[in-house]
């Protein structure tokens, strides 16, 4: 296709991770910085080669401790950058800080950029405050939360669970089915030494465990955790002089076409996975058959069967069967999910876990949970609700 | 019509009045729910907005509404996110008579968990949470 889509002057150059656990000692600033030192090295740039940082939802450590501690002024002052362009803000979708630093990157304004999210749910926690649930307190509610909080649907997995009921009243999926997700996640998670969650979770395991918001249970829902992820996006022009294998960002997009609402959609049961599908497969000649693996959103195990269909992996309100049983999904199946173990298992690194995933698999790199034979070509998606981005990553 | 005098108030925080809301939150004060309503389209919007969605007009007014809808989708809380939350509760996206795709989150706080399905009927009562009128619903 055309070379008219800016992405397509980008690659990820480099990738980094911290310590990714349930309560660690090293606070979020700490942690992000531990990220960025592994994603230098490991493209080879030293610090002073970087001149943007990008990164959403921007620090909003008071409305919400935990979700996102730190701020683009708090690591450029730590780490001394020199920054031509930097960008976070939450009034953009979850993988805007990729979608922006490409257009960065292609429109000239910075030529290596650090992308981060950094989460301290699982210490914040421990403290007493959940970020993913808000309006507890004697506040009262304004904006679009008042539309749920009030009523008692305090936390996304009620949000979710309603659309997961009424999708499971439209096409008839089953516990059963959306059990695969969790439990593939979890095995994959049992190789990969730096998941959160790695014991064996059976199906069996999975429907006995409690219901959090019906039909969602327990092993329905990711793990908070703590611990910061890094992606540098650079120009395709400096991938010779990289570390590492750099991996070029064949397609991107974030697009909101529908209402930006859990119940006025026009359909309750699409999302926005769809739209990011369309836009995504509009700027590449490459077609979901020939995708090697994906690394899907699975905040909640249902969002992963709205992006099967959303993508394109298979028909509208087929999902469920297609997961059913879990060998298509399996790391050896035609399309692997969650390699590495997902939100679900491996911690809710928020996004860009799993473009660290991807990259892994993509240059071979992913030790004891590294798929068999080569992997080309993988879709990477973020977000539930009409919050939704999809990336196609290819590694030659 | 539920005597809800009769019944445990519902906990949770309330929802912050300004110049769009108002009308909504406070509807439950006569009884009758009301959404915005563009005559020029004949189209009903929520949540509440500056101007039609569709003809972008300003012409849009506070319409009394029948009440009664179906459930579209359905959840059952277990979580005690707050203190004094009595669990497990019934959540549900309403689809409004009015017309199709019109929906308002709520909750059932009468009807006990297992009781209620997609495709049920059901009509709104009214709770009073400060200055605010709660609108939940009820089997018809």
């Amino acid at each position: 296709m055309a070379n008219i889509f800016s992405e397509k002057q980008c690659v990820i150059s480099g990738i980094g991770q911290s310590e990714i656990g349930r309560r660690l000692p090293r606070n979020g600033l700490q942690l992000t910085v531990d990220a960025v030192k592994q994603a230098l090295d490991d493209a080879g740039l030293s610090r002073s080669d970087i001149d943007g940082v990008s990164s959403w939802p921007g620090q909003m450590q008071h409305a919400a401790p935990g979700f996102s501690p730190v701020s683009i002024t708090d690591l450029r002052e730590a780490m001394d950058l020199k920054l031509s362009w930097y960008n976070a803000g939450i009034e953009s979708t979850q993988m805007s800080a990729i979608i922006n630093a490409c257009m960065a990157v292609a429109s000239g304004q910075a030529r290596h950029v650090i992308c981060f999210r950094t989460m301290t749910e699982a210490s914040s926690m421990a403290k007493g405050t959940r970020s993913s649930v808000q309006g507890t307190g004697s506040q009262r509610i304004s904006g679009p939360f008042q539309w749920q909080l009030p009523f008692g649907a305090f936390s996304a997995s009620s949000w979710v669970a309603m659309v997961a009921s009424r999708y499971m009243h439209e096409f008839g999926a089953t516990r059963e089915q959306l059990g695969q997700i969790a439990v593939n996640a979890r095995s994959n998670a049992m190789l990969n030494e730096r998941a959160v969650y790695r014991d064996p979770l059976s199906l069996d395991d999975y429907l006995a465990s409690r219901m959090i918001s019906d039909p969602l249970c327990l092993y329905d829902c990711d793990v908070p955790i703590d611990g910061s992820t890094v992606i540098i996006i650079s120009h395709k022009d400096c991938a010779a002089d990289l570390k590492s294998k750099a991996i070029h960002i064949e397609a991107i997009g974030g697009p909101l076409y529908g209402r930006d609402s859990w119940d006025q959609q026009d359909d309750l049961t699409r999302f926005g996975a769809e739209d990011a599908g369309k836009m995504l497969w509009s700027r590449t000649d490459f077609k979901p058959k020939d995708v090697d693996f994906a690394e899907l959103y699975d905040g909640f195990s249902f969002l992963t069967l709205l992006w099967l269909e959303g993508l394109g992996f298979c028909g509208r309100g087929e999902a469920a069967a297609f997961v059913e049983g879990g060998q298509r999904i399996a790391r050896d199946g035609e399309l692997p999910l969650a390699s590495h173990g997902g939100q679900l298992s491996a911690g809710r690194t928020h996004g860009l876990g799993y473009f660290h995933e991807a990259v892994k698999q993509l240059r071979g790199e992913a030790g004891n949970h590294q798929l068999s034979g080569e992997r080309k070509l993988a879709v990477v998606s973020n977000g539930g609700g009409n919050l939704s981005g999809a990336a196609l990553l290819r590694s030659d | 019509m539920t005597d809800t005098n009769a019944l445990e108030k519902t906990v949770g925080p309330t929802p912050e009045l300004d110049e769009l809301n108002s009308f909504f939150w406070s509807s439950g004060a006569d009884g009758q729910l009301r959404m915005q309503y563009c005559e020029d389209c004949q189209y009903w919007q929520h949540p509440p907005s500056v101007c039609c969605r569709k003809c972008l007009g300003e012409e849009i007014t506070a319409k009394p509404m029948s009440g009664t809808g179906t459930v579209a989708a359905i959840t059952v809380n277990r979580m005690p996110w707050m203190p004094g939350l009595k669990i497990p509760y019934l959540l549900v996206i309403i689809e409004l008579d009015e017309q199709a795709g019109l929906r308002l989150t709520s909750a059932m706080p009468n009807a006990e968990p297992g009781s209620v399905s997609i495709g049920d009927r059901v009509k709104v009562f009214f709770e009073q949470r400060e200055d605010v009128w709660m609108p939940f619903f009820e089997l018809q």
